[in-house]
């Protein structure tokens, strides 16, 4: 049970960080708990459905099926994680000035928050559809009874959502005239990872060369399977050994958002920090 | 005559793909072969069949590389081109058994 648990943790614990921090970043709009329980839930029944579907998704192009969707899954995360943090520089300093008027400019807010529901209906559809198949695989084995295996599933899921909440309830206590440079540079961040995950899974397919292998390789000094590691891989996208295309793929999604971040910001008011 | 050179300049790859195919089977969660020789600096498409009823996630840290491996089924990586050295791996679902490396030498 335990084993089943904690391999369910890791699996949803990504999912769960990205959620935690989304949340604490979107804390000024108006309505976002919906959104948020709704891209959850959407994402959820999409798990399923690919776990269903692994299959035939994975022979999908020759075998490398799976690569392609997981890259697909994570651009589209890219795009909408870096579009909502242009908007929140924008918009950052009215949501701390006064958050009702921007809550209440009911279009703008809620195409924010749909894109904020896709990203995490995606992440919960890439690391739920893993865990689904991993318990079903448990099941099937009839080594574990049901009782065993849907407890261990239960147990691991509540620590990863602890975790995602620890994360929540931390950002929520940073002083408010840094919260949205925290916000957004974890975002920024993510995203950034998110980027060079899908240049390796693009590696992974033959799709893309993978220029230099490794760049560098840290695996001795940080190694990606210990505490630090798995959290900074989850939170900086934190690479031991990475390939150029990587790199490349990091650098470019960094620099195109946080030059968009630049560009829309509005001056300052003093008043409001 | 693009579409000549095209074919002539795609050549280098077929014969660069040929022999290069390798497979591991998952049997019972146990990898076999549970140590794969490679040679170095050449990239490798890896098949990885799993013939047990419950899915595996072939993952490699050293490698950078994760894939779900459905029952029954089988998927292919594309690996390397590596430097020489061990490289370990891991059926993420069943880590206690299903454990190999690759060796590039």
């Amino acid at each position: 049970m335990f084993g089943a648990a904690i391999i369910v943790l890791r699996e949803t614990f990504e999912a769960a960080l990205l959620i935690g921090i989304i949340a604490a970043a979107t804390r000024a709009i108006a309505g976002r708990g919906r959104w948020i329980a709704a891209g959850i839930l959407a994402g959820l029944a999409g798990a399923g459905v690919v776990a269903v579907l692994t299959g035939q998704i994975a022979a999908l192009f020759e075998g490398v099926g799976q690569e392609l969707f997981n890259a697909t899954v994570l651009g589209v995360a890219v795009i909408l994680l870096g579009w909502h943090n242009i908007w929140m520089s924008a918009h950052g300093t009215e949501l701390a000035a006064g958050a009702r008027r921007v809550g209440q400019d009911v279009t703008e807010g809620r195409r924010q928050l749909s894109a904020i529901l896709i990203v995490i209906a995606l992440a919960v559809l890439r690391e739920g559809s893993e865990s689904a198949l991993f318990l079903y695989g448990l099941l099937s084995s009839g080594e574990n009874s049901g009782y065993a295996v849907a407890s261990g599933g239960v147990l691991g899921l509540l620590a990863g959502a602890a975790l995602g909440l620890l994360l929540y309830a931390g950002m929520l206590r940073i002083p408010m005239r840094w919260f949205f440079s925290v916000t957004s540079t974890l975002i920024l961040l993510l995203a950034a990872g998110m980027a060079s995950r899908m240049a390796a899974f693009l590696i992974q397919a033959d799709v893309l060369p993978g220029l230099i292998n490794p760049v560098w390789d840290l695996s001795m000094v940080l190694p990606v399977d210990s505490a630090i590691g798995v959290l900074m891989h989850a939170l900086i996208g934190y690479d031991a050994a990475p390939a150029g295309t990587q790199v490349v793929f990091y650098a470019v999604t960094f620099l195109t958002i946080l030059a968009g971040m630049w560009r829309v910001r509005r001056p300052l008011p003093i008043a409001a920090v | 005559m693009r579409r000549i050179l095209l074919s002539l300049a795609l050549i280098p790859c077929l014969a660069f793909a040929a022999g290069l195919d390798y497979t591991l089977t998952i049997r019972d969660h146990r990898f076999e072969p549970a140590e794969l020789r490679i040679p170095a600096g050449k990239k490798i498409k890896l098949t990885v069949d799993n013939q047990d009823a419950s899915a595996e996630e072939f993952e490699s840290h050293d490698l950078n590389r994760e894939k779900v491996v459905p029952a029954k089924s089988k998927a292919v990586l594309h690996i390397g081109p590596l430097k020489p050295g061990r490289y370990s791996f891991v059926g993420e679902f069943h880590e206690k058994t299903a454990k190999g490396a690759i060796v590039a030498e």
